[in-house]
């Protein structure tokens, strides 16, 4: 036998006694199906968000009041005028820094630091393990113990961020039901792009408040619910959600990809909204 | 509807030398895996060995690998496997092989030894404990726990890596942990030492304890993941630190809960009121 | 592959071995450590898997959390009745007196029980009980309780790490480790000898007290709830070192066991599934319980289904359902049913829970039931009925004891938990055992413990018992093997299923002890194959003359009374005779000719000590004692 490759099925001094099986697993079924899956589907949207957040443009359409999710909120004197729902306190940024600098770090945080994610991408990327029962290919794990993934502890402070820009793009969804009339007074409308925004930031609420950070902070920190009886009615709500946060993170996904695109398209005149009122 | 089906069963000893032994065996039906192998062992190979005791899946005896997956032999019914298909029982990876399908399973009363006991209330009395339904529903369903291993079995930490085995106490313990730690009665604080002593951190969730566990726990979600909150709680959040340095405001909250002492008391130890020198062998 | 040397034997000594690291058996160590003596204990499976986590439906105790009308006494008089007056008396006082402080003390432990809405244990019914009695956590209660026993011992030992540095170094627990044989000097229990299962190694025990907690002997029938665990060894190993054994033909069926699929046929239905609000139906649909409620119990169970169903929701104004009448009845009714023709197509009849409650509340209370049917028979129990019928599932019978100490005739051997016989009569209620468990456990370690303050000087192990126990042990390696130990195990099931079972007549059980008579001889001619470690060839091997001695002394013990009482039922004899309620049997084992041979003796019931006399009424009384008993009783002194 070389001792060049790490073989962790081997028995050797690291593995005293265990059975000699060789093979890195016995499993027949397709246990890698679902690492390359997650691993596609993952990059797909890190490209996708990636490209778009430095993108620059074509994330606003100004007549229906349409804010892309990534470029939300826009606080740079470079962004497209009516992009600002909250002012342009901050000077013009060059080309290559993306306009929503003081969000996309918090939500890329929010999702990197996310324990369903940290599943996900620890197995499809890491092969950390890539299945159960399969062996992984690293010779030393320390997990999350020393830095830097031990900052994964900080999911909880990205939650308190995605949190507060989960109102933004709310407040960001509900303006956009306020469309330009052709004397340029506003009126209420709704197109295609207005229940696109609202699906996606139903979405958005369902994943971040189905947070494990959340449940904790809402309930699971008690010792004793019954003390408490309001908190754990929260708490069993948000448990509820939390079964289906793995759910919550690939709709999201979905969801966030389908709404830049379609402003996207609007924005830059490919194709027109779907107009239902006004 | 019995059919002859193929098996494949490890068979080795404890220098973990061995091989997979083919065996041409009747199935009947509703029979499960763990039948098969008291066939074989009744007909072909009367010293096969192999662990079990209820066979109802409430002991978490028959642990092993079937077709590489981890499974209780009693729970794994034979129906849900193609009659062409060959099976293959191997015994537990994790830990050292006694013989054929037994495997020494001691690294979990190891582990289990060093997790503090739980740490009872001072001044109350057998028969006074109160405590309400909702606040022993989390504890409760940890201890539905029947040790079988397979979580520790399947856990990469290590399972892959051997030499995390003295730092890792594995997810029943870190569930162990979780469950005193939410048990509305237990006195001790536990947080600290879930990160430093027992390899909380080691944890990267994975989820393979949950996907293997044959009593259907949350191991993940409702154990393992609670407990790296509270680990935050107490290591690595500044909010609640300094909180708690104002306020004092956990210990109230714990002290009014139980009628207790500081949460960061050890407690009180809870056995024998006896003074150490009365123990020792008879006639000594 | 055989090793032919001489094996080493090791050599260890403590104050107290416990043999069983059951319920009873960890109470007992607990106990005994608690009062400073150094304790092994030594256990068949591993650690925590011993067959008390089977127990489903919970622990009986008076601690009057559900209906506050419950005491002791109350508790007393049901599990006389249920054990139809032939308990030993004063074991069941003490266990009426003492269940609520060893489950409160389980607490104390670290147990999570189910809580009523004040916070305190919730409390179940059962069958057999007035009211509601049973401590439980979902149907997972033996579960809880070994795990806290467990736990208990984990913090005793982190207790004595703290102080010596080492966790083992006065309660250390040998599992997977078969005890072979005990070894007295004189009279006196002197240690005891077994072998590691994993390794075969041998090891000798010096230690002047040993307490049987060994559990039962289900595993001599082939239909039965219990595991491989239980071939009787605590049984055969009093036996050979002495002591006697009472009451072997009390065998109770429960009557709920899986008949389908064959291959967990026998597995247990909690009775916990009626005492929620299951119901019995044969194949024409009918509530057949109702037909069969015996004239003792006819004052106490509803005889509409109206009633009975009321009693779910209002038990103070309305009688029980029959569903929930003792265990020895139910199981006769079911196999009655399918003697007639209106069983199951497995064999069974139906037992119902679906149509009568919902899905949620059947997936909460029941939640091991739901699971165990969903993945062993892919039956909903939410949705369909149960296919259910009798099954072997505890004896009765076991080790005589002196009450309050459990101590044996043979000084230094104890016995508690299912191995002790006396407590539960003729018939055990459903959640008695597990408080029996505690109860005598408890009494056991402390009666160890009082017994070795008192001796004298340690008994000495002779070298040449050591070598005999290891003979013993050698020999099925050296025989020229003809003989199949499964093959013979199944003969010994499949002949006390048939001729023993639960329905009894007078030539089948001489035809079985004829049979029983041909296994005891071809079981020295079990020969096995290959090494010592792990080899459960062998350890069938070692386990089968067990099973054979007490199979021997069930048939001949059921042979001899001629009376139907709790779980003996005979055919040729279907009334129960007070006559025989004043008589015990005994077993013990006497040197014959051709080896040591089961002898059967008859032995007087001890008489109830008045003021428990009192607390019954004379007219129930009657329906169990002959007249000229009935004297003491306080109608009769003109009160």
């Amino acid at each position: 036998m070389t001792t060049t490759a790490h073989d962790p099925g081997a028995p050797s001094a690291e593995n005293p006694g265990r059975a000699d099986i060789r093979a890195r697993t016995l499993r027949r079924d397709r246990w890698w199906l679902a690492p390359l899956v997650n691993a596609l589907g993952l990059a797909t949207f890190v490209v996708y968000a990636t490209i778009r957040s430095f993108w620059g443009s074509a994330y606003y359409v100004p007549e229906y009041h349409y804010l892309s999710p990534f470029y939300s909120p826009c606080f740079s004197a470079s962004c497209v005028p009516g992009s600002s729902h909250f002012g342009t306190f901050l000077p013009e940024f060059p080309a290559w820094l993306p306009l929503a600098l003081l969000s996309l770090p918090f939500l890329l945080g929010f999702r990197v630091t996310c324990y369903y994610y940290r599943k996900s991408y620890y197995r499809a990327f890491w092969a950390s393990p890539p299945a159960c029962a399969v062996a992984e290919p690293h010779g030393k794990y320390t997990g999350e113990t020393r830095f830097p993934l031990i900052l994964q502890n900080a999911h909880r402070y990205f939650f308190y961020m995605a949190f507060l820009i989960s109102l933004i793009n709310t407040y960001d969804m509900v303006v956009a039901f306020q469309s330009d009339a052709p004397d340029g007074s506003g009126r209420f409308g709704i197109g295609l792009g207005n229940v696109i925004l609202l699906v996606n930031v139903i979405g958005l609420w369902l994943y971040t408040l189905s947070c494990h950070s959340c449940r904790h902070i809402t309930g699971g920190r008690l010792k004793h619910f019954s003390k408490h009886p309001v908190r754990y009615r929260i708490w069993t709500g948000v448990s509820a959600l939390n079964t289906r946060h793995m759910l919550f993170a690939w709709i999201t996904i979905g969801t966030l990809i389908l709404t830049d695109l379609y402003i996207m398209l609007v924005a830059s005149g490919t194709i027109s909204d779907l107009r239902i009122v006004n | 509807m019995g059919y002859r089906a193929k098996f494949e069963v490890w068979r080795g000893d404890s220098s973990g030398e061995g091989a997979l032994q083919p065996f041409d065996v009747d199935v009947e039906e509703g029979e499960v895996v763990l039948d098969i192998v008291h066939r074989l062992q009744a007909t072909q190979a009367g010293d096969l060995a192999v662990r079990w005791n209820c066979k109802a899946g409430k002991c978490g005896s028959c642990s092993a690998e079937v077709n590489g997956r981890p499974r209780l032999m009693c729970m794994t019914r034979m129906s849900t496997f193609e009659e062409n298909e060959t099976i293959t029982i191997t015994p537990l990876r994790t830990f050292p092989v006694i013989r054929d399908l037994v495997t020494d399973v001691d690294f979990n009363y190891v582990k289990a030894r060093e997790v503090p006991s739980f740490a009872p209330p001072e001044g109350v009395a057998p028969g006074e404990y109160r405590m309400s339904q909702v606040d022993v529903d989390r504890p409760q369903e940890f201890r539905k726990c029947i040790e079988c291993y397979l979580c520790q079995n399947t856990c990469h930490v290590v399972r892959d890596h051997e030499d995390n085995k003295p730092e890792f106490a594995g997810p029943r313990y870190l569930m162990r942990i979780a469950e005193l730690d939410m048990h509305p009665l237990d006195v001790r604080n536990r947080k600290e030492d879930a990160q430093e002593e027992h390899g909380l951190g080691y944890c990267n969730i994975t989820k393979c304890c949950t996907e293997v566990c044959p009593e259907h726990i949350k191991i993940t979600d409702n154990a393992l993941i609670p407990m790296k909150e509270r680990v935050v709680d107490r290591k690595y959040d500044p909010l609640v630190w300094l909180g708690k340095k104002i306020f004092k405001r956990e210990e109230l909250e714990q002290r009014e809960a139980t009628g207790q002492r500081s949460l960061d008391d050890a407690g009180p130890e809870n056995g024998s009121p006896l003074p150490a020198d009365s123990i020792g062998p008879v006639g000594s | 592959m055989a090793d032919t040397s001489t094996p080493d034997v090791v050599h260890h000594t403590y104050d107290v071995l416990v043999i069983g690291a059951g319920g009873a058996g960890l109470r007992a160590a607990i106990e005994a450590r608690m009062r400073g003596k150094r304790v092994a204990i030594l256990s068949k499976s591993l650690f925590g898997k011993a067959h008390t986590v089977m127990a489903e439906g919970g622990i009986a105790a008076s601690m009057g959390n559900a209906n506050p009308r419950d005491n002791w006494e109350v508790h007393y008089r049901d599990t006389m009745r249920g054990g139809k007056f032939l308990n030993n008396w004063r074991m069941a006082e003490l266990h009426a007196k003492e269940a609520p402080q060893r489950v409160w003390e389980l607490e104390t432990y670290g147990a999570l029980f189910d809580r009523t809405p004040e916070g305190k244990i919730s409390q179940r019914n059962f069958g057999g009980h007035q009211f509601p009695r049973l401590a439980h956590v979902g149907d997972r209660t033996g579960l809880e309780l070994i795990r806290t026993l467990q736990q208990k011992i984990v913090s005793l030992q982190q207790e004595d790490h703290a102080r010596t540095g080492d966790y083992e170094s006065d309660l250390k627990v040998f599992h997977e480790f078969t005890v072979t044989e005990l070894f007295k000097e004189g009279d006196r229990i002197a240690g005891a000898f077994g072998y590691r299962r994993p390794t075969g190694e041998y090891l000798c025990f010096h230690a002047p007290a040993v307490v049987l907690a060994t559990g039962g002997i289900g595993k001599s029938f082939k239909v039965t709830s219990n595991s491989w665990e239980y071939t009787g060894d605590g049984h055969a190993l009093a036996l050979r070192a002495g002591a006697r054994l009472i009451n072997m033909e009390f065998v109770q069926f429960h009557p709920t066991g899986m008949v389908w699929p064959p291959s967990v046929k026998g597995i247990l239905v909690t009775e916990s599934v009626r005492g929620d609000g299951g119901v019995l139906k044969n194949s024409e649909g009918e509530r057949f319980m109702f037909r069969y409620i015996p004239d003792v119990f006819r004052e106490q169970y509803a005889t509409s289904e109206d009633e009975g169903d009321r009693w779910y929701d209002d038990a103070d104004n309305n009688r029980r359902p029959p569903e929930l009448l003792p265990r020895d009845e139910v199981a006769r009714a079911i196999n009655n049913e399918v003697k007639e023709g209106r069983g199951s197509p497995a064999g069974g009849v139906y037992l119902d829970i679906a149509s009568r409650r919902t899905t949620e509340f059947i997936r909460k209370r029941l939640p091991s039931m739901y699971h165990q049917f969903k993945e062993l028979a892919d039956v909903d129990i939410t949705t369909e009925p149960m296919e259910v019928g009798p099954t072997c599932h505890y004896v009765m019978g076991g080790v005589e004891v002196d009450p309050d100490t459990a101590s044996t005739v043979v000084p230094g051997l104890f016995a508690a938990g299912e191995v002790a016989g006396g407590m539960h009569g003729s018939n055990r209620l459903g959640g008695n055992s597990l408080s029996d468990l505690l109860v005598f456990g408890c009494r056991a370690g402390a009666g160890a413990a009082d017994y070795l303050d008192g001796l004298a000087g340690v008994p000495a192990v002779t070298d040449e018992a050591v070598d005999a126990a290891l003979a013993e042990s050698e020999k099925p390696f050296s025989v020229r093997g003809e003989e199949n130990a499964y093959t013979l195990h199944q003969e010994l099931q499949q002949t006390m299923n048939d001729l023993v079972g639960i329905i009894r007549r007078a030539d089948e059980m001489e035809m079985a002890l004829k049979r029983l008579a041909e296994l005891r001889d071809r079981i020295p001619r079990v020969g096995v194959t290959g090494g010592r470690a792990y080899n459960p060839g062998w350890h069938l091997a070692m386990d089968l003359r067990n099973m054979l001695v007490v199979s021997q002394c069930i048939a001949m013990a059921a042979l001899e009374r001629q009376e139907s009482r709790g779980g003996h039922t005979r055919d040729d004899y279907p009334a129960m005779d007070e006559n025989w309620r004043r008589e015990l049997l005994n077993c013990s084992l006497v040197e014959g000719p051709e080896g040591p041979q089961v002898e059967l003796a008859h032995q007087p019931q001890p008489a109830m000590r008045s003021d428990l006399f009192d607390l019954f009424e004379l007219d129930e009384l009657k329906k169990y004692y002959t007249g000229d008993e009935l004297g003491g009783h306080r109608a009769d002194q003109g009160v």
